[in-house]
């Protein structure tokens, strides 16, 4: 049942909604293609993380003047031709798919660049000319599942869902048919060097030049969190926006732990992280450079300090904070003027002991509680640590058939009181068919801790349906919190084509508040297991039943006696009467 | 007709004879003829070629390419260093000229699709070896066949279609290593640097000059001359297919077909070659498909199922009564048919013969039940017949 509101619903779903067409109101075009409007761009933004970690962030953006509708195009020069031709096929209008390993800790370091939740999720927008939308997405699935060498043939109907407000058109979108998204998550999705080699091999330089060369499989995944991304989409080719142009955006998150690869000291450089070092840009990119995040906390004097020495100062406002970036350009001829590679060092001028954690104003988490194996509770935490500012999120929860949620005990809490939410989206789930799909619009008042909670009863699954490891436990996707979030600094609007990374992805009308896309913990359930052994134990028991019963019954009802003549006797009696004829018994 | 040339033939299945040396040369060069024009033994071998044992036909027997429904053609550039060259190509202009008036004449046999795209850091898998004498690159002719291999990887496949695909690649070398030529056998540079490998596809060589000057900027810009790549692929296109023209009897002068590419009787022996394989490929999958069902006794055969094979039996018998009627492009038609038929009615999920438990499994699952019931049955069994043995040896014994 969709209970609809007017005020914070039209208003939060109309910014997510008709932003989009304004994103693509950019500046003109950056730098010159390679010839038939297409143009690369590669970033690199290294962020260290309080407790001494660092993050880093890979952007490759290939744009590309052209026209992927169906059939119409099938010459490529730095759009992979794969990619190309399945967009083509497929009447694809926005594709997103995510591989994640590990899982971002917001609390401790801040809003994600991209966010992503664990596993493997994929979502997409087809165009309205598409005939059968199931069937195009299964190809779909399918095929991508071939070209990144991941399970994702996985994805049917049993996990697939079709959110109403959570998920817009980052592209332009001309009119939002809710019935043309698909939205997936596999979330026991591993990922490893295997998924890492094709998605290299869709850059147009590969691994052999730029900043494509730091990407080690060896390096990358002896890492807490590792997240790679390919999103392609339609946006504007200039600021008319008469024509279309494609974009695709491969981006590669990781979390280096300064644990598992330091050696106690928080210094990092790139030869530390990724056992390479930078000796060029990709003469195929318009535009090559690294940002390195020289925030100072507190307004104070900056305690980071960066060598060589970068070629510019760049200040920016990502995500509500404002952010000072040490810029080094591959591109310019001074670089690489004193020595051949580039090496990237940070390094710490005061120790860290007092690192105030700036909390991020929206984060979540999510857990089960209960107890046995019938029934249990789904909870959500939503923390707002804003201090005066309330705003509203959509939470999205797809919960899996066998876990049967009882929609009556479903309750939002804040601050002791409960709230009501102003929209609520259910779709009931049909056994072995069809998720459980739930979608909210919950108002957080500032400064304030949101609960929501939720019951469920666990199902028994037919014999053939259990995975080959049932006492693992079964997961349940994680749910995604989106939200456009109040910052507490102005953010100016910015060109969103000139800013580092991240900004241009999502929409931003005004410069008030910036659009954050959360995923909570996946989370792990016990179903009831049978013991699997039983069919063994069971032929095992009756043929020894019958056997044993049957033989002795047919022995004593047939068996005939007849008189036999004693013998001399084997040569244990024979034995026997020497032993006895010693004791002075009688012989046998 | 010109002085030399006794025979003509033209690109529409006509041929011009000189006669007037007497009937007998006049029969002599008729058979020459045809020869030349017609399919001969060899190509039908050569069609049949999957189907006979090894061993039987020479290694030429499995050249051409197979008999689809379909084919893709991927046209892609390889610039190992793109640092040193900025190769631009006009491919949608050159497709559209040269490939496309080839394609539209060979539809009669299949559907064709045509896509490019440029490869930048592909290397091949050999490093050529300087050669001082003429201060250029050579890559000698036993090291062709691992030359491929490497960059296959990188070439994809098409996510839209199941059709084979031929690859045409154009490789420019890097500075480094040019300029790169294509020895033969003999050791002689091979004049068009470009070789092919049956039923794959392929690759030419394409040198670039050195700049004028040393100090001039990298990368260079190189714009390829499509004519002179387009005139290799489609040759290569033509050997793929097997349209080539063996060695002419001395005389003889064949008209050239202009941009169609092929001239009429050329595209009759294309078709009359697949049709012939495609009768021998509908003629193999029926005969599985009845071996199939001799294996598994209980096997279930849809109506559907059924219907296809019914379907391909009659449109085989259609086309092998078309071809002696001489009528060929329906002939091809309905050969086409019968193998979609049989394709179809073969690869059915619900003929897998997993599904359907085999024999010896039945055996496995019942033994642990009656094996120990029938021990006491059969040793009792034994018994009795002993006994009965020992009685009618000694009849004498009965009160």
């Amino acid at each position: 049942a969709a209970m609809m509101a007017a005020g914070p619903l039209l208003l939060l779903l109309l910014l997510l909604g008709a932003a989009g067409p304004g994103l693509g109101a950019a500046g003109p075009g950056s730098g010159s293609g390679s010839g038939s409007g297409a143009a690369l761009r590669e970033e690199l933004l290294l962020r260290p993380l309080p407790a001494g970690d660092v993050a880093a962030a890979f952007q490759f953006r290939t744009r590309w003047d052209a026209d992927l509708r169906r059939g119409a195009v099938s010459h490529y020069r730095l759009f992979p031709k794969a990619l190309g031709q399945l967009v083509a096929a497929q009447g694809v209008r926005e594709l997103h798919l995510a591989l994640t390993q590990g899982f971002w800790r917001t609390q401790s370091w801040g809003q994600p660049p991209l966010g992503a939740p664990a596993g493997a999720e994929l979502w997409v927008w087809f165009q309205d000319s598409v005939p059968d939308v199931d069937k195009a997405w299964k190809e779909l699935s399918n095929v991508l599942s071939g070209i990144f060498c991941a399970s994702l043939n996985f994805i049917d109907s049993t996990n697939t869902v079709t959110p109403t407000a959570s998920f817009k058109p980052l592209g332009l979108a001309n009119g939002t048919d809710h019935r043309l998204l698909r939205y997936a998550v596999l979330p026991r999705e591993v990922v490893c060097t295997e998924n890492l080699t094709p998605w290299k091999k869709l850059l147009p330089c590969g691994s052999k030049a730029g900043l494509a060369v730091l990407l080690k499989a060896e390096r990358l995944f002896h890492s807490s969190y590792h997240s790679q991304a390919v999103h392609i989409r339609p946006i504007c080719r200039d600021a008319s926006c008469l024509a279309v142009s494609w974009e695709l955006r491969q981006t590669l998150t990781v979390v280096f732990d300064s644990f598992t690869s330091g050696q106690g000291k928080k210094d990092w450089s790139l030869f530390k992280m990724f056992s390479r070092t930078l000796t060029d840009a990709c003469p195929l990119a318009s535009e090559s450079k690294v940002y390195v995040d020289i925030s100072p906390k507190n307004k104070e004097k900056e305690l980071l300090e960066v060598t060589p020495t970068p070629t510019s100062v760049h200040e920016a406002v990502v995500q509500g904070d404002k952010r000072t970036y040490a810029v080094y350009d591959l591109l310019s001829p001074s670089l690489f003027n004193s020595s051949r590679s580039l090496n990237v060092q940070l390094k710490w001028k005061r120790p860290q002991d007092s690192q105030e954690l700036s909390t991020p104003v929206l984060h979540a988490q999510r857990y089960v509680s209960g107890y046995g194996l019938q029934t249990g509770e789904i909870s959500t935490l939503i923390h707002n640590t804003h201090p005066y500012r309330a705003f509203p999120v959509i939470l999205l929860e797809t919960v899996p058939w066998y876990l049967r949620l009882y929609v009556h005990t479903l309750t939002i809490i804040t601050k002791g009181k409960e709230n009501k939410p102003s929209y609520i989206h259910y779709q009931p789930a049909q056994d072995r068919k069809r998720p459980h799909l739930l979608e909210m619009l919950i108002q957080l008042p500032a400064n304030s801790v949101t609960k929501v909670t939720i019951q469920f009863e666990r199902a028994l699954l037919k014999w053939t349906e259990y995975t080959p490891d049932p006492n693992h436990g079964f997961y349940v996707s994680p749910s995604v919190l989106s939200a456009l979030v109040p910052s507490v600094i102005a953010m100016k609007d910015v060109d969103v084509e000139e800013s580092p990374l991240f900004a241009s992805l999502f929409p931003s009308s005004d410069g008030s508040s910036y659009f954050v896309r959360l995923y909570t913990e996946p989370l792990l359930v016990n179903l009831p297991t049978p013991d699997f052994s039983m069919p063994y134990n069971v032929i095992c028991l009756t043929c020894t039943v019958v056997a044993v019963c049957y033989g002795s019954f047919y022995n004593l009802l047939t068996r005939t006696f007849h008189v036999e003549e004693p013998s001399r006797g084997g040569l244990a009696k024979r034995l026997a009467n020497v032993i006895r004829k010693f004791r002075g018994v009688p012989p046998l | 007709l010109p002085q030399g040339t006794d025979v003509y033939v033209g690109k529409h299945r006509s041929a011009l004879l000189r006669a007037g040396r007497g009937l007998a040369a006049l029969r002599a060069r008729l058979q020459q003829l045809t020869q030349v024009i017609a399919l001969p033994a060899t190509s039908i071998a050569a069609a049949l070629a999957d189907r006979v044992p090894d061993g039987q036909l020479g290694p030429d027997a499995r050249r051409h390419l197979k008999s689809s429904l379909g084919y893709e053609i991927t046209f892609s550039l390889l610039n190992p260093d793109p640092k040193s060259h900025d190769v631009d190509w006009d491919i949608e202009g050159a497709v559209g000229r040269y490939v496309q008036p080839v394609l539209d004449k060979l539809s009669v046999v299949a559907n064709f699709s045509v896509d490019s795209q440029i490869l930048y850091y592909a290397v091949l898998g050999v490093t050529p070896r300087f050669d001082k004498e003429s201060s250029s690159f050579l890559l000698s002719a036993h090291s062709l066949p691992h030359v491929i291999n490497p960059v296959e990887a990188r070439l994809g496949s098409s996510a839209a279609s199941l059709y084979p695909v031929l690859n045409f690649l154009l490789y420019v070398p890097e500075r480094s290593h040019s300029p790169l030529y294509i020895q033969d056998k003999d050791g002689a540079p091979v004049p068009t640097n470009a070789f092919h490998s049956p039923r794959w596809g392929g690759i030419m060589i394409y040198n670039v000059e050195a700049p004028a000057s040393p100090q001039a900027s990298l990368p260079l810009h190189v714009d390829v001359d499509m004519v002179r790549v387009m005139e290799v692929f489609l040759a290569q296109l033509r050997l793929l297919f097997g349209i080539s023209r063996e060695e002419l009897p001395p005389e003889f002068q064949v008209e050239s077909p202009g941009n169609e590419g092929l001239a009429d009787w050329e595209l009759d022996r294309l078709l009359w070659a697949h049709t012939v394989e495609n009768i021998a490929t509908v003629a193999t999958t029926l005969t599985s498909l009845a071996q199939l069902l001799d294996q598994i006794s209980n096997i279930v055969i849809k109506d559907d199922v059924a219907s296809e094979v019914y379907h391909a039996v009659a449109s085989v018998q259609d086309a092998m009564a078309e071809l002696a009627e001489g009528r060929l492009r329906s002939a091809f038609q309905a050969s086409k048919e019968a193998v979609t038929s049989s394709e179809r009615a073969f690869f059915d999920p619900s003929l897998l013969h997993l599904l359907y438990f085999p024999d010896d499994q039945k055996f496995a699952i019942y033994i642990p039940l009656f094996l120990p019931m029938a021990v006491p049955i059969l040793l009792s069994l034994a018994k009795i017949l002993r006994e009965a043995r020992q009685r009618k040896k000694e009849p004498s014994k009965i009160d």
